[in-house]
C-alpha cells in the first residue's frame, strides 16, 4: 500500500502489480481481468461521488445564482444535504399504480444508468490510461446518448399515465430532432483530427498544440446546445416540464426509482461536460502544464468547469415551449451543422492535400471563428424577423370545424 | 511522477477488438481468450434468437418493439465478437437509437394498435413463407464455404476501411441510396404539407 501514499495521483506503481501478475499467474488472462475490474471500480467510484457531490454543487450554485441561500443546514455548508436527500428517498414507500405495465415500469431506473455508466470508459484519463480505447470512440458515444432516451421512453409508456406519456412522446421527438445536429457537430472534430478514437483526438490536439475549439467554434456552440437538450436539463426540459405535464416521464416513479432518474441526470451532464472538454478542449492536456500537474485532474477540472457552465445555463434559463425547442433545431442548427461539415471538411481537404504546413491551421481558425460569428448573427436575424416571428398561416385554434349539435326538434310541451 | 509520456499513436495500430486494459499503450492491450469469444457467441445468439423470437410471440406491440431493440442489441454483440467495431457501433446507433424510436412513434400515432394485436389473420401462409425463408438461410450457412480470417489478417481498423470503400469502389451504390432517401424526405414532406388534401 505505500504506492498509495508515496504519490496518490500517479498511476505508475500499477504497472508492476501487472508485471508481478503476469509473472506469478504465467497468462495474460488474469492481467487482463484484474485491470478491468480496477478500472471499473475507479470509474463507478468517480461517478457515484460526482453524483453526491454534484446534487450539493448543483443547489447551491443555483441558490446562489438566484440569490438565496440553497440547502446550508445538514453539515458543514450543507455538505451533508445529498446524503440526508439519499436517506429520504430510500425509506420512501415505492409506490407503482396498479394499471402500470409490471416489468417495464421497473426497468427504465436501471436502464438510463448503464448508458451514463458506459460513457466514461472511453474518456482518456491521461496518457495511456483508457479504460476502452475504441477506434469508434466517438460514435460509440451518440449511439449511447441515443439508448437513453429510449429508457426515458420506456418509462413514460409503463406508467400508463396521460401526463407520463406526453413526456414520454417529448422525449422521442426532441430525441428525433436534436440527434441530427449533434452527429453532425460531432463529425467536425473527427474530420478535423482524422480519427473517432477518443485517445486519438486528444493527442491531435496535443500534437499541434490547439485546442479544437478554436479551430471549430460552431460545433462547440451547436454540440453544447443539441446536448443539454438530450439531458432534460431546464433550458430544455420539455420531457418533465412541471408547470404542464406534472413531471412528465418520471411523474409515476417515487423513491428511489426517482432518485435514480435524478441521478442519471447529473451523471449525464458530468459525461456531456467529459465530452466537450475531451472533443474541443484539449482532454487532459493543458498547454505543458500536464507535465507539472496530473493530466486525469486537468481532466476532471475540465469536467467540472464545463459543469458549472451548465448549472449556469439552468439557474439562469427559462424553460422554451416545446414548438420553440423543435423549431431551433430544425431551423437553425440543422442548417448550421450542414454548412460547417462543408466548410471544415473543404478546409481539411485544403490542408491536407496541399500540405500546407502548420500555419494554415491558424487560418482555418481566423475563417471559422469570423463564420461562425457572422453565420450566427444571420440566423438569430432571420429567425427573430416579422416573417418567421408571426404565423402565416390560420392557426388551428377555431379552424377545426366542430360538428353543430343536431338542431333541437319540437319539444312537446308538457 | 509522471504518467509516462504517452506514444502518440494510440489504438491507430492497435486491433479493432475491444481491448479493456487500464494502460494500452506498449502492446498491453490483452486480446480475450478465445473460449471467452464462444462463450460470447452463444450467450449473444440466444439472446438475440430468444427476444426474436419473443418479438413474435408477445402480443402487446409495444413490448414487441422493446423485444424487436433487444435482438438489435444482441446483433450488435455479435457484430464485435466478429472485430466488426463500425459495424457494432452503427447497428445500436441506427436500429436500436433509431429506428425503434421511429417504430415507437409510429405506434403512439395509432393508438389502437398499441394493445392486444392477438387477431393475426394468415397465420398459416406466414408461417410457411417464414419457414421457408428461415430454411433457406440454415441451408446457404451450411453450404457455404466460409473464408476464416487468421488472427494476422484482422481488419487494423475498420471505419476507415469502410469509408475508403464507400467512397471509392462503392461510391455509385453509396450516392444512389443518398437519392432514394431524399426521394423519400421530399415525399413525406409533400405528404404532410397544410392544405394538400384540398387541392
Amino acid at each position: 500500500m505505500t504506492f498509495l501514499l508515496d504519490a496518490w495521483y500517479n498511476f505508475d506503481p500499477f504497472d508492476e502489480l501487472y508485471e508481478w501478475l503476469q509473472d506469478t499467474a504465467g497468462s495474460t488472462e488474469l492481467v487482463y481481468v484484474v485491470s478491468a475490474v480496477l478500472g471499473a471500480t475507479a470509474i463507478l467510484t468517480f461517478v457515484g461521488l460526482g453524483a453526491l457531490a454534484n446534487v450539493w454543487l448543483e443547489r447551491r450554485i443555483i441558490g446562489r445564482i438566484q440569490v438565496r441561500r440553497g440547502p446550508n443546514r445538514v453539515g458543514l455548508w450543507g455538505l451533508l444535504q445529498p446524503v440526508a436527500d439519499a436517506i429520504k428517498l430510500i425509506q420512501k414507500e415505492v409506490l407503482q399504480p396498479r394499471a402500470s405495465d409490471g416489468a417495464l415500469f421497473n426497468l427504465p431506473p436501471i436502464l438510463v444508468f448503464i448508458p451514463a455508466m458506459l460513457t466514461f470508459a472511453v474518456f482518456a484519463w491521461a496518457p495511456d490510461l483508457v479504460y476502452a480505447d475504441l477506434n469508434v470512440g466517438v460514435l460509440y458515444l451518440l449511439a449511447l446518448s441515443s439508448v437513453t432516451s429510449l429508457a426515458i421512453f420506456i418509462a413514460g409508456w409503463s406508467s400508463n399515465n396521460k401526463y407520463a406519456l406526453l413526456g414520454a412522446m417529448r422525449v422521442i421527438a426532441m430525441a428525433i430532432s436534436y440527434e441530427i445536429p449533434m452527429v453532425l457537430a460531432l463529425l467536425a472534430p473527427v474530420i478535423v483530427a482524422g480519427t473517432m478514437n477518443i485517445p486519438g483526438i486528444v493527442d491531435w490536439q496535443r500534437q499541434y498544440d490547439v485546442w479544437l475549439a478554436f479551430l471549430l467554434p460552431l460545433p462547440v456552440f451547436i454540440y453544447a446546445i443539441s446536448a443539454t437538450a438530450e439531458l432534460n436539463r431546464t433550458p430544455a426540459d420539455i420531457a418533465e416540464a412541471e408547470s404542464e405535464i406534472i413531471a412528465g416521464f418520471h411523474t409515476e416513479y417515487s423513491g428511489m426509482k426517482f432518485g435514480l432518474f435524478y441521478a442519471v441526470e447529473l451523471i449525464n451532464s458530468l459525461a456531456v461536460s467529459g465530452i466537450i472538454a475531451s472533443l474541443f478542449f484539449g482532454g487532459y492536456s493543458l498547454y505543458g502544464l500536464d507535465e507539472y500537474i496530473p493530466p486525469w485532474i486537468i481532466f476532471i477540472g475540465k469536467i467540472y468547469f464545463f459543469y458549472f457552465g451548465l448549472i449556469w445555463l439552468r439557474g439562469t434559463w427559462p424553460r422554451l415551449r416545446v414548438d420553440q425547442l423543435m423549431a431551433f433545431s430544425w431551423k437553425m442548427l440543422i442548417p448550421l451543422a450542414l454548412i460547417n461539415v462543408v466548410l471544415v471538411a473543404t478546409e481539411v481537404l485544403l490542408w491536407r492535400e496541399l500540405e500546407l504546413g502548420d500555419w494554415f491551421l491558424a487560418v482555418i481558425a481566423a475563417v471559422n471563428i469570423v463564420l461562425a460569428f457572422l453565420l450566427l448573427n444571420l440566423f438569430f436575424r432571420i429567425l427573430t424577423s416579422s416573417y418567421y416571428r408571426l404565423p402565416r398561416r390560420v392557426r388551428l385554434v377555431g379552424e377545426v370545424s366542430v360538428p353543430s349539435l343536431p338542431a333541437p326538434g319540437p319539444v312537446a310541451p308538457s | 511522477m509522471q504518467n509516462g509520456k504517452g506514444a502518440p499513436e494510440h489504438g491507430a495500430q492497435q486491433h479493432a477488438r475491444l481491448s479493456v486494459c487500464l494502460r494500452c499503450g506498449e502492446g498491453r492491450g490483452v486480446v480475450v481468450d478465445d473460449t471467452a469469444v464462444v462463450v460470447a457467441f452463444y450467450v449473444l445468439a440466444v439472446l438475440t434468437l430468444g427476444s426474436a423470437l419473443m418479438v413474435s410471440l408477445v402480443r402487446d406491440l409495444i413490448h414487441a418493439v422493446l423485444f424487436l431493440i433487444l435482438s438489435f442489441v444482441g446483433v450488435a454483440g455479435l457484430y464485435i465478437t466478429l472485430s466488426a467495431d463500425f459495424v457494432a457501433v452503427v447497428q445500436v446507433l441506427i436500429y436500436a437509437g433509431a429506428i425503434s424510436v421511429l417504430m415507437l412513434f409510429a405506434i403512439l400515432l395509432t393508438p389502437r394498435s398499441a394493445r392486444d394485436n392477438s387477431a393475426v389473420s394468415y397465420r398459416a401462409p406466414i408461417s410457411i413463407v417464414a419457414g421457408l425463408v428461415g430454411a433457406v438461410i440454415i441451408f446457404v450457412g451450411l453450404k457455404t464455404d466460409w473464408a476464416t480470417v487468421s488472427e494476422e489478417d484482422r481488419f487494423p481498423q475498420t471505419a476507415a476501411e469502410i469509408g475508403k470503400a464507400l467512397l471509392d469502389p462503392y461510391v455509385l451504390p453509396f450516392e444512389v441510396a443518398s437519392v432514394l432517401l431524399v426521394i423519400a424526405m421530399v415525399g413525406a414532406i409533400i405528404l404532410v404539407r397544410p392544405g394538400s388534401e384540398e387541392r
